[in-house]
């Protein structure tokens, strides 16, 4: 493919037609911050917090979805990335429990974001769902980055066992119909476990080993009733 | 938030994918599996086994103390023993000189002949090398084999008869690069997930035609383009009239033929019966399919053929395999990215253990123990005296199973393995086992094999032992001890050199097979010495990432598809094949075929995710019938019923479903206490002595509720 040179905070770099400022920046060892993105999953632009301004562009755009342009010139950082940046994350702090998630923790501090900036924000709170025997998912976390449901579907499992639900702040992440894990096409691959970046989903017995349950206790922890599989196709 | 003390990587003990796995410890606990993302093999996914199912190693029925039966066993009255108090607890000095006195015992009042060991694919190939050459080196016998018997065995004969080679020839990525591939006789999305995963991410994203050849409707016919679906046990008729179809159309590729076969115009003759309509007449298949497969596959630019336990599990199972190769060397696709013939192993390490010689008609490297020269061979790498190895063949698993009597084998040491599960007709083997002499077993749990034993050596678990594992694709991997053992269990290689090194002495040996080895590395070093294939591989070489064998020097950088100019034979070669039918058909007393197999979250023989919470996603047996035969039989969804054959009876519950088709039922083979084995036929493929798991004649009657067997905690102790 044909090389296309662009300029990235005033550093020029070439790079192949179709590459991602993201990644263009990356050759340059210049850090943009990702949350939602994930190199195993297919980039969906959802967080925003890896905005960079392009000249000439009136919005800031996502370095993760962005193709790089011939001439294009961008700058990772400046006063509107950031303050864009730190306002994404005032809105995230506000409203999720970010406290098993220590990449955010570090934008929070790098970008000196006022925790208590939306004090009357509606929190995300849900119920702890334990429905199956080898993870829980625990939603007043999730950040809605979307890799489970992507590694679910088409970027690895091709399961879809798992959605969006809900419209606005009430989006969630969920089964058709709210259904137990084991009634869904779910086949425990735990790949949704794999990718979340804030411990919403999260192994079984390192919830419990959390809580101060002993290794003998983990053991005898059981599921009240063993579970029926799947009926398919 | 829990902050790990240490991740450890190693390779997944379940099947032969071979997934890269981190655990992640605290307290001497794992609380966690990942994966690397940049891992080669598996890219950061893994199944509900790899992920979940360790667990198993904490289980409290794990026996961590060496044992001793109480009662002493004798032939014809031995018993199961799972309870505690059936066995004594000892030390590792009592029962290690207790084993080697009953073996030597044996050994020098029967001979040779009387010896036999089942090495294990579940255990590392350093474990594997270290105990084939105990039984070679020290009694002098070849009567050695593992669970490959059981699975590939036909597909390593046809494989060595036509190309003289028994591996998979490529690499299971490289799925992404096949225009067509055709997957038969394997449930890929359950017994092989990961590789499922490049499958449908080959059909989905790159553009691939998938053709499903399977009796079952597996959930890889959700992506295929054609799905023939094959009455079970003939594959031969099918595959060979595709071959006719790509003959009769002249879809093949003739440049291949001149330059790498040999047999090409008698195999013409020889197919010539095998139109589609006769294959249609005996497979079920509409002949249209089968045309339309031959002329998918073999008018692709890049096509492979990957095949499971459903081809060589059948008395024909080499001629099963045979039919496939043809279809290979027929048009090319094969020694080319993207192409192959690919069987797809299902042990963790079932290719290790046979090319680490676990076998009763090679040493290690697929070295023939009746060719004089590598008789010799071995004999100067283990210190023996010229004439000292035995030249003669040894047993196969299920001929060591018959062959248990006065004057036949009197002495079993078994490695992990589980044939009173795993062995068809388990009836058959029960009686047999009972007629042993002496019997000792090396395990985590006392399963059904074990509670025969006479002695038990608790063994350290995969996550507790360093070593390495070689998988479907020939990589070899290395395996780390993240754990101190539990209790007072030891690695299966420790057990074998101690054990070793007090038989010598026992014998009055006046040279040393060496046994020495300060740790598994230097034992992979020795086998690389006389395995050529191996010669490169060395644990500093595959810290990182392992290397896919044959790895000829410590340069050669391994070898990702295999034949890319010649077979090791020269010429891959045609046979004539003929169809010959399941020994048993089914008829008005029997009149469904039974076929066996696996699910998603179990393994084998039950004893790792039977003592793990993979039990509670699939607590029970369950027997798979087509909706329309229950509805003939008047059986409902859950019901129980009873399932006999000419050689057992089990009770289970039935689950209607479309995942089989009429006329044929599915057990799983993991269940104890409904043991699809006790149902299969001890049949066995005249040239692999590969058993018919696959095919057997059952009847189902609906039975009272109050028959069904509960639900059995497994090793008791």
């Amino acid at each position: 493919m044909a090389d296309i040179t662009l300029n990235i905070d005033g550093v020029a770099v070439i790079v192949p037609a179709g590459t991602t400022i993201l990644k263009a920046a990356e050759k340059l060892g210049r850090t943009v911050p990702t949350i939602c993105y994930h190199d195993h999953c297919t980039a969906n632009g959802l967080c925003r917090i890896c905005v960079v301004e392009v000249e000439g562009v009136k919005p800031l755009l996502p370095a993760c979805l962005s193709r790089v342009s011939e001439g294009m010139k961008v700058s990772t950082a400046g006063t509107r990335v950031e303050r864009s940046r730190r306002t994404i994350l005032e809105m995230l702090v506000s409203a999720v429990d970010l406290s098993e998630a220590p990449e955010i923790q570090n934008f929070l501090n790098q970008y000196h974001a006022d925790r208590m900036r939306f004090p009357d924000a509606d929190r995300r709170d849900a119920q702890v769902l334990d429905d199956n025997p080898m993870y829980i998912r625990d939603y007043a976390k999730c950040i809605l980055c979307w890799r489970c449901v992507q590694v679910c579907a088409d970027d690895a499992q091709f399961t879809y066992a798992i959605n969006f639900k809900g419209r606005g702040f009430d989006t969630g992440i969920g089964t058709f119909f709210d259904k137990p894990m084991p009634e869904t096409t779910c086949v425990f691959c735990g790949q949704c476990v794999g990718v979340c970046p804030t411990g919403a989903l999260k192994p079984k017995r390192e919830a419990l080993l959390e809580q101060g349950i002993s290794l003998e206790g983990i053991l005898q922890a059981t599921m009240g009733g063993k579970k029926r599989r799947r009926n398919t196709p | 938030m829990i902050a790990a003390d240490r991740v450890v990587s190693t390779t997944c003990p379940y099947c032969g994918v071979g997934c890269n796995l981190e655990l992640h410890i605290k307290d001497d606990y794992i609380y966690k599996v990942t994966s690397p993302f940049d891992g080669v093999v598996n890219h950061g996914n893994l199944c509900v086994k790899g992920r979940f199912g360790y667990d198993f190693i904490y289980n409290k029925d794990r026996v961590t103390t060496p044992l001793i039966r109480k009662e002493a066993q004798a032939p014809g009255t031995r018993s199961q023993a799972f309870d505690h108090d059936q066995w004594r607890e000892v030390s590792w000095d009592e029962a290690l000189d207790y084993t080697a006195s009953r073996l030597v015992e044996i050994y020098q009042r029967d001979g040779a002949d009387a010896m036999a060991v089942y090495c294990c694919a579940k255990a590392t190939n350093e474990d594997n090398y270290l105990l084939q050459k105990l039984f070679r080196a020290l009694f002098r016998t070849n009567n050695i084999d593992h669970c490959t018997r059981l699975c590939h065995a036909g597909s390593v004969v046809a494989l060595q008869m036509a190309l003289g080679t028994s591996a998979m020839s490529n690499t299971a990525a490289e799925v992404i690069h096949s225009d067509v591939f055709l997957v038969t006789g394997s449930n890929t999305a359950e017994t092989h997930p990961i590789i499922a995963l490049q499958m449908k991410a080959a059909v989905e994203k790159h553009g691939a035609k998938l053709i499903v050849v399977d009796p079952r409707r597996v959930e890889m016919v959700n992506w295929a383009a054609l799905w023939l679906p094959e009455k079970p046990g003939t594959d031969v008729p099918l595959f060979s009239a595709m071959a006719h179809v790509i003959v009769k159309e002249r879809l093949y590729n003739r440049d291949f033929i001149d330059r790498r076969t040999e047999g090409f115009d008698d195999f013409c003759k020889s197919i010539e019966p095998f139109t589609p309509e006769y294959a249609e007449a005996i497979s079920g298949v509409e002949r249209n399919l089968i045309v339309q497969a031959a002329r998918m596959y073999a008018t692709a630019k890049n096509a492979a053929i990957y095949w499971a336990l459903g081809i060589p599990e059948h008395s024909h199972g080499t001629d099963n395999a045979m039919s496939l190769i043809h279809l290979a060397l027929l048009t090319g696709h094969i020694g080319r990215q993207g192409t192959g013939l690919n069987p797809l192993r299902g042990q963790n390490n079932v290719q290790g253990a046979s090319d680490s010689g676990a076998m009763p008609w090679h040493y290690p490297g697929y070295q023939r123990v009746d060719d004089e020269a590598s008789g010799r061979k071995f004999e100067q790498a283990w210190n023996i005296e010229p004439g000292g190895l035995n030249r003669r063949l040894g047993l196969t698993t299920t001929e060591i199973m018959s062959a248990i009597a006065p004057g036949g084998v009197r002495a079993l040491h078994i490695m992990g393995e589980n044939p009173m599960m795993s062995e068809p007709n388990l009836n058959h083997t029960r009686h047999m086992m009972e007629q042993l002499e002496f019997l000792s077993v090396q395990d985590l749990f006392i399963n059904e094999t074990g509670a025969y034993a006479d002695v038990f050596l608790p063994v350290a678990s995969w996550a507790e032992k360093e070593g390495t594992f070689t998988n479907t694709d020939r990589r070899v991997q290395r395996v780390r001890k993240a754990l101190e053992p539990r209790g007072q269990a030891r690695a299966d290689w420790q057990i074998i050199c101690d054990l070793a090194e007090r038989i010598e002495k026992k014998l009055g040996r006046s040279r040393s097979a060496f046994w020495a080895y300060q740790s598994p590395d230097e034992v992979l070093e020795e086998m690389g010495r006389i395995v050529p294939e191996y010669a490169g591989v060395k644990y500093r070489r595959i810290e990182k990432q392992g290397i896919q064998t044959p790895v000829w020097d410590d340069n050669h950088p391994g070898t990702p598809f295999l034949f890319p100019e010649t077979f090791p034979r020269g010429r891959g070669k045609f046979y004539d094949l003929e169809y010959i039918p399941s020994v048993e058909m089914p008829d008005e007393e029997y009149p469904f075929i039974l076929t066996t197999g696996r699910l998603l979250e179990h393994w084998h023989g039950g004893t790792l995710t039977r003592h793990s919470k993979l039990d509670d996603l699939y607590p029970q047996a369950r027997i798979e019938i087509n909706p329309a035969d229950g509805a003939r039989l008047k059986i409902e969804d859950g019901q129980t019923v009873r399932v006999s054959s000419r050689r057992g009876t089990v009770v289970l519950r039935a689950w209607l479903t479309q995942r089989t088709t009429v006329g044929v039922v599915f057990i799983p083979m993991h269940f104890a206490e409904a043991a699809a084995n006790l149902l299969t036929i001890d049949a066995l493929d005249p040239l692999a002595k590969i058993p018919e798991y696959k095919a057997c004649a059952v009847s189902v009657v609906s039975a009272g509720k109050e028959e069904l067997p509960p639900s059995i905690t497994r090793g008791r102790y």
